[in-house]
C-alpha cells in the first residue's frame, strides 16, 4: 500500500549515516589500534592519517543523524515512532530538543557526540599518544553507534533505531488506511514533569561529563600499550580535572532540577539513579589525587591506573543500571526496559571495557613501576592516598547498596538471599539513612583530611611546623562550630543522639577544611592564585557539604499542624525514634488563612497558564509580628500543576529565595476543576454607591468603588490600575462579611477577581462599569464543593552554601586545569570569568 | 602498598564494613500473602490497584489519608492505608511497590511507588490507544 505524505527520505538518509558512523568508528578504531603498534614512523603516520579521516567522517555521519532527528521532531513528522512519542506541536522551541533526549537513543547520541568534540580535540592536542589514546575513543563510539543500529545480525537484534516508524511500532486500525497521516493530529508530546528548563540544560552538561571520562580510562590503556607505563599520568591530568569539574556540576544541576522542580523535596535523595553518576565521580577524584601525588613523588601509580580504569567501568555500569530497567523497583526515574536488542548491548559494553581495562592492568600489574620505600605518615602524599582511599571505598559502598537489585537477579546469589533474608534484598526503612549514616563518617574524614594534608610538604615534612601553621585555624573551626551550636542548632533528632553527634562533628570537619583552605592561599601560598586550584576546590567542596548537613538537618515541614514555631524546642521526644509524622500536607481554603510555621499562608486564586490544562495557584505568605500583628514579610507563591483530562497531575513547585534560606511549597493535591464544575450562574445587578442587592440568605450593600486601593492591604497581586468593591454582606441573622471583587488592568489585559463569601456559599464578581455611570455586580450562589487546595511546604536553610560551595569547587577544578595546560594571561581570565560566570547564572540567578 | 597503608586500610575497611553489618536491617520484596506472615516487618510489596474496590480519598476532610484495595499476581489481596495524599497516576498505573507494614489485616503503607506506563512512554497499549482515539 501506499501511504500518503510520508518523509521515508529522511529516515533512510539518518539509518544509512547511523550504519556509516559505526563502520567509520570501526575502521577508524582499527587503523588507529595498528597505528599504536607501529614503530616506524611513516607507516604509524600514514596510519593515523587514514584513521583521521575516518574519525571525522564518523563524526559528519553522528551529526548528520542528529540533525535527521531533529528535523523529524521539529517538523512533526508523526509517520516516524521517535517525533509521535517525544513531540507535541504546544512544545516550545527548547523543549524540542529536550524531546530528543528524553529518549534512550537521544541520549546515547548526545553521548556520543560529545566523544566526537572530545576526538577532534585530543587528535589535535595528544601528539605522540594519539594512536593508543584514540583507538579507545573509536571503539567506544563503535558501541554507542550500535546502540542506535536497530540492524539484524545473524538473527540478532543489534540496538533501536531511532527512524522506526510509527505504523510498524504501534497497532491500529488507523494504520491500514492510507491517508492515516491526517487522522493523528499530534504526538504524545515531552512528559510534562520533564518540561523544565533543567532539562533542557542537565542532560547536555552530565553527558559531556559522562563522555569526558573516557579520556583518563583511554590514557591509561595508552600507559600500558606504549609501555611507557608513567608517562601518561601528566597529559591525562588536565582532562581528569575536566571531567571532575563537569561531572560534579552535572550531577547538581541534577540536585537543583529535583529541588527546585520535581518535588521530590529535596537535592539528593540517594537515588539509584543519583548514586550511579555519583560513585565513578568520587573515584575519579579518588584517582586525580592519586595521579597528582604520582606527579610529585612517584608513588601510586598502580591507583592512578585503577582508579582511572574503574571510574570509565563505573560510568558504563551505571548506563548499565539505569538503562536496562533493572532498578525498575527501586527508582522512580529509571528508564523503563528497552528490550533485549538493548540490554545485551549494554551488557556487551559494559563487559568488553571492563574486563579488557581490568584485564590489562593486572597482567601488567607487576610491571608498573612502583616505589618500594614506604611513604612517611609526615607526608603530604600519605595523607593525600589515605584520602583517595577513603572516596573510593565511599564508592564501593555506595554502589554496593545501589546494586541490590542487580544481587536479586543473579543465579545462586539470589537464592542464597532469599534463604538468608527471607525474600529479595531490599533496602530498609530509611534508606536515606543507610546511605547518610556511612556517608557521615566519610564527610568527617574527608573534612578533617582536606583541611591538613596540604600543610604537609611532599616527601617530609618538618616537624612541628605543620603543627604550628594548622594551630590557628584549627582553633578558629572549632570556635565557629561552637558558635554555630549554640547560634543556630541542628535539630535532627530524628535518628537519635549519636547520629547528631556525627553530624556536628562532620559540621566541624567541614567548617575545619574551609577555614584551613581559606588560610592557606593566604599563608601556604601568600596569596597567588594561580597555584590555588586545589585549595579552591577543597574549600568548595567542604562548603557543599556543609551546607548539605545544615540545610538537610534543619530542613522543616511548615504544612504540618504540630509545628507551631519555626525551630522546634529541645526536648520533644528525641529518642523516641519513630517515623517523621507523613502528615505533612495541609489543605488550604480558599482565601481562608492558615497558620503554617511561621506564616498565615492564603489561598488567593487560581489563574489557567498559557500551556493546555496548566493551572497556577496563587498563595500568600503573610508573617506577622506575634506581638505588634504588624506585616514583617510577605510574599506571593505560584506553584502550578497540569491538570490532565484523564486525572493525571503533575504538580510544579515555587520557592521565595532569600539569601539565608528557601521557603519552597508545591500543590499535593488540586480538584480538577472539570470534574468540579458549577452549574450556578452569575445573577448580574446594575446599582450605584450605596444600593442594595439581595440574596437567598440576605443582601449585599455596594459601600463604594475604590480606584487603586493600597496594594497591601487587599493582596493585590499586580502593579496594574485596579477597581475595587467594597460591599458588605449582611444575612438575615444579622452577621455581616466583608467582600472584595476588583477588576484588574494591567500589561496581561483586564482580569477580574472575584470573590467569595464562602459561610455564604456565595461568589461576588465586580462585572464591569455601564455607560450610565452603574456598577455590575454579579452574585452567584452555589452548592458547589468548595474551592481548596493541598499543599506541602517546607523552609530549607542556607541552602545557597550548597550551590555557592559546588561553583567554587568547580572554579578550583578549573583553575587546576588552566595551571596544568600552562594557559596563562588573558585566555586564563577569560575561561575562569566564563566558568565563575556561567555557574553562578544557572545555580543562582536563571529559575 | 605500605604496611602502614595496608593496616589503615584494613582498619577502614572493617570500619565501615561494621558499620554496614549494624546498617543490615534490609528489607524484602514480599508478595500478599507471605507480607501478611511477617506482621509489623517492614517489607516492599509488588502489586496492583483493586479496581473493582472503590478508592477512599477525600482530600476536603482529609488530605493525609487514603485507603484502597491492593492485589498481587498470585491472587493476594489486602487492604492498604496511606497517611500522605494520593499519588495523582494512582489510577493509571500499571504496577505499584508498596512500602510499609502489615498490622492485622490491613497495609500501613509508608511510601508508594508507581510503575506509570505515561512515565516513559515505553509502553506500547497506551501509546495504541493514545493512536487510535485521536
Amino acid at each position: 500500500m501506499q501511504f500518503e505524505g510520508e518523509h521515508l527520505w529522511l529516515g533512510e538518509l539518518g539509518h544509512f549515516f547511523v550504519l556509516l558512523a559505526f563502520t567509520s568508528s570501526l575502521l577508524s578504531a582499527i587503523a588507529y589500534f595498528i597505528a599504536s603498534r607501529k614503530e616506524d614512523i611513516a607507516e604509524k603516520f600514514s596510519w593515523i592519517r587514514f584513521a583521521r579521516v575516518s574519525f571525522l567522517i564518523q563524526t559528519a555521519s553522528v551529526l548528520t543523524v542528529f540533525g535527521c532527528i531533529f528535523y523529524i521532531c521539529a517538523n512533526h513528522y508523526l509517520e516516524y515512532f521517535y517525533a509521535y512519542k517525544h513531540t507535541s506541536k504546544e512544545l516550545e522551541f527548547k523543549y524540542l530538543l529536550a524531546c530528543i533526549w528524553e529518549d534512550q537513543g537521544g541520549s546515547f547520541l548526545l553521548w556520543s557526540i560529545w566523544h566526537c568534540i572530545l576526538g577532534i580535540f585530543l587528535i589535535k592536542k595528544t601528539k605522540e599518544w594519539e594512536a593508543p589514546v584514540m583507538t579507545i575513543v573509536s571503539l567506544a563510539q563503535v558501541f554507542l553507534a550500535m546502540m542506535i543500529m536497530g540492524v539484524y545480525l545473524l538473527g540478532t537484534k543489534i540496538g533501536n533505531s531511532p527512524f522506526v516508524l510509527t505504523r510498524n511500532e504501534i497497532n491500529g486500525p488507523i494504520f491500514s488506511r492510507p491517508d492515516y497521516l491526517t487522522l493523528i493530529k499530534d504526538g504524545i508530546g515531552l512528559n510534562v514533569l520533564l518540561r523544565n528548563y533543567w532539562m533542557v540544560i542537565h542532560p547536555p552538561v552530565l553527558f559531556l561529563g559522562f563522555a569526558s571520562t573516557i579520556i583518563p580510562f583511554a590514557f591509561a590503556y595508552a600507559g600500558i600499550q606504549t609501555k611507557r607505563f608513567g608517562d601518561w599520568v601528566k597529559p591525562a591530568l588536565p582532562y581528569a580535572l575536566f571531567s571532575a569539574c563537569i561531572l560534579g556540576v552535572g550531577i547538581m544541576m541534577g540536585g537543583k532540577w529535583a529541588y527546585e522542580s520535581l518535588s521530590f523535596g529535596g537535592y539528593w535523595a540517594w537515588d539509584p539513579v543519583e548514586n550511579a553518576s555519583l560513585v565513578p565521580w568520587l573515584i575519579l577524584v579518588a584517582g586525580l589525587h592519586t595521579m597528582v601525588v604520582y606527579k610529585a613523588t612517584s608513588h601510586s601509580l598502580r591507583a592512578s591506573y585503577l582508579f582511572a580504569i574503574l571510574t570509565f567501568v563505573f560510568i558504563l555500569y551505571s548506563t548499565f543500571l539505569t538503562r536496562t530497567g533493572i532498578l525498575g523497583d527501586t527508582s522512580v526515574h529509571a528508564f523503563t526496559e528497552a528490550g533485549n536488542a538493548m540490554n545485551n548491548l549494554i551488557k556487551t559494553f559494559l563487559w568488553f571495557f571492563t574486563i579488557g581495562g581490568l584485564g590489562l592492568f593486572f597482567i601488567h600489574y607487576k610491571k608498573i613501576p612502583a616505589v618500594h620505600t614506604e611513604e612517611k605518615t609526615n607526608s603530604r602524599e600519605f595523607w593525600m592516598f589515605i584520602g583517595s582511599l577513603v572516596f573510593f571505598l565511599s564508592a564501593i559502598f555506595i554502589i554496593g547498596l545501589t546494586s541490590l537489585p542487580v544481587y536479586n537477579k543473579i543465579p545462586y546469589l539470589k537464592d542464597l538471599i532469599i534463604k538468608i533474608n527471607g525474600g529479595p534484598l531490599a533496602l530498609p526503612e530509611d534508606p536515606e539513612f543507610a546511605y547518610n549514616k556511612v556517608m557521615v563518617m566519610v564527610a568527617i574524614i574527608i573534612g578533617v583530611l582536606s583541611a591538613i594534608t596540604q600543610y604537609f610538604k611532599y616527601k617530609n615534612s618538618a616537624p612541628g611546623g605543620v603543627l604550628k601553621k594548622i594551630a590557628i585555624p584549627t582553633l578558629i573551626a572549632a570556635l565557629l562550630t561552637v558558635a554555630i551550636t549554640f547560634i543556630y542548632p541542628i535539630t535532627y533528632y530524628k535518628q537519635g543522639y549519636g547520629y547528631l553527634g556525627a553530624i556536628y562533628l562532620a559540621l566541624f570537619a567541614t567548617t575545619y577544611s574551609i577555614i584551613a583552605n581559606a588560610a592557606y592561599i593566604w599563608s601556604g601560598l601568600n596569596g597567588k592564585m594561580k597555584g590555588a586550584g586545589g585549595s579552591v576546590a577543597h574549600l568548595g567542596f567542604a562548603l557543599m557539604i556543609a551546607g548539605m548537613l545544615i540545610s538537610a538537618g534543619n530542613k522543616k515541614v511548615i504544612s504540618e499542624d504540630k509545628f507551631k514555631d519555626f525551630i522546634i524546642p529541645m526536648g520533644i521526644d528525641p529518642l523516641t525514634k519513630q517515623q517523621d509524622n507523613p502528615a505533612e500536607n495541609m489543605n488550604l481554603i480558599r482565601q481562608v488563612s492558615t497558620k503554617m510555621g511561621p506564616y498565615e499562608v492564603t489561598y488567593l486564586h487560581d489563574s489557567v497558564g498559557k500551556e493546555s490544562n496548566r493551572r497556577f495557584y496563587n498563595l500568600l505568605f503573610v508573617r506577622k509580628d506575634a506581638a505588634t500583628k504588624k506585616i514583617q514579610e510577605s510574599f506571593i507563591l505560584n506553584p502550578d500543576v497540569y491538570l490532565m483530562k484523564d486525572n493525571n497531575m503533575s504538580s510544579n513547585p515555587d520557592t521565595k529565595n532569600y539569601f539565608t534560606h528557601d521557603v519552597f511549597t508545591y500543590i499535593s493535591y488540586a480538584l480538577n476543576p472539570d470534574k468540579n464544575v458549577d452549574t450556578a450562574q452569575f445573577k448580574l445587578n446594575e446599582i450605584n454607591e450605596g444600593d442594595t442587592m439581595f440574596y437567598s440568605k440576605g443582601y449585599l450593600v455596594l459601600n463604594k468603588v475604590i480606584k487603586n486601593p493600597e496594594r497591601n492591604k487587599f493582596n493585590i497581586p499586580s502593579n496594574g490600575a485596579t477597581l475595587l468593591a467594597d460591599i458588605t454582606v449582611v444575612n438575615k441573622d444579622s452577621s455581616r462579611y466583608a467582600s472584595t471583587p476588583m477588576i484588574m488592568v494591567d500589561s496581561l489585559g483586564i482580569s477580574q477577581i472575584d470573590d467569595t463569601v464562602y459561610a455564604q456559599n456565595l461568589f461576588v464578581k465586580f462585572a464591569g462599569v455601564t455607560e450610565n455611570r452603574k456598577i455590575k455586580i454579579g452574585i452567584k450562589e452555589s452548592d458547589k464543593m468548595i474551592d481548596f487546595v493541598t499543599i506541602k511546604a517546607y523552609i530549607f536553610p542556607y541552602i545557597n552554601l550548597v550551590w555557592i560551595g559546588l561553583i567554587l569547587m568547580a572554579v578550583g577544578f578549573i583553575m587546576s586545569m588552566l595551571k596544568r595546560t600552562n594557559i596563562t594571561g588573558r585566555l586564563y581570565t577569560i575561561a575562569l570569568v566564563l566558568t565563575i560566570s556561567a555557574l553562578f547564572y544557572m545555580f543562582l540567578l536563571a529559575n | 602498598m605500605k604496611r602502614t597503608h595496608i593496616v589503615i586500610l584494613v582498619a577502614i575497611a572493617i570500619a565501615i564494613g561494621g558499620l554496614l553489618m549494624l546498617s543490615a536491617d534490609f528489607s524484602t520484596y514480599d508478595t500478599i500473602s507471605s507480607a501478611k506472615q511477617k506482621q509489623g516487618k517492614y517489607v516492599h510489596l509488588i502489586a496492583k490497584l483493586d479496581k473493582s474496590v472503590p478508592l477512599d480519598y477525600d482530600p476536603a476532610k482529609n488530605p493525609n489519608y487514603l485507603s484502597f484495595t491492593a492485589v498481587d499476581s498470585l491472587g493476594g489481596s489486602t487492604k492498604v492505608v496511606y497517611h500522605n495524599t494520593k499519588p495523582t497516576e494512582l489510577e493509571h498505573s500499571e504496577r505499584i511497590v508498596l512500602k510499609g507494614k502489615m498490622q492485622g489485616e490491613v497495609f500501613e503503607c509508608s511510601e508508594i511507588l508507581l510503575k506509570c506506563p505515561s512515565k516513559y512512554k515505553d509502553d506500547k497499549k497506551q501509546l495504541e490507544k493514545a493512536a487510535t482515539t485521536n
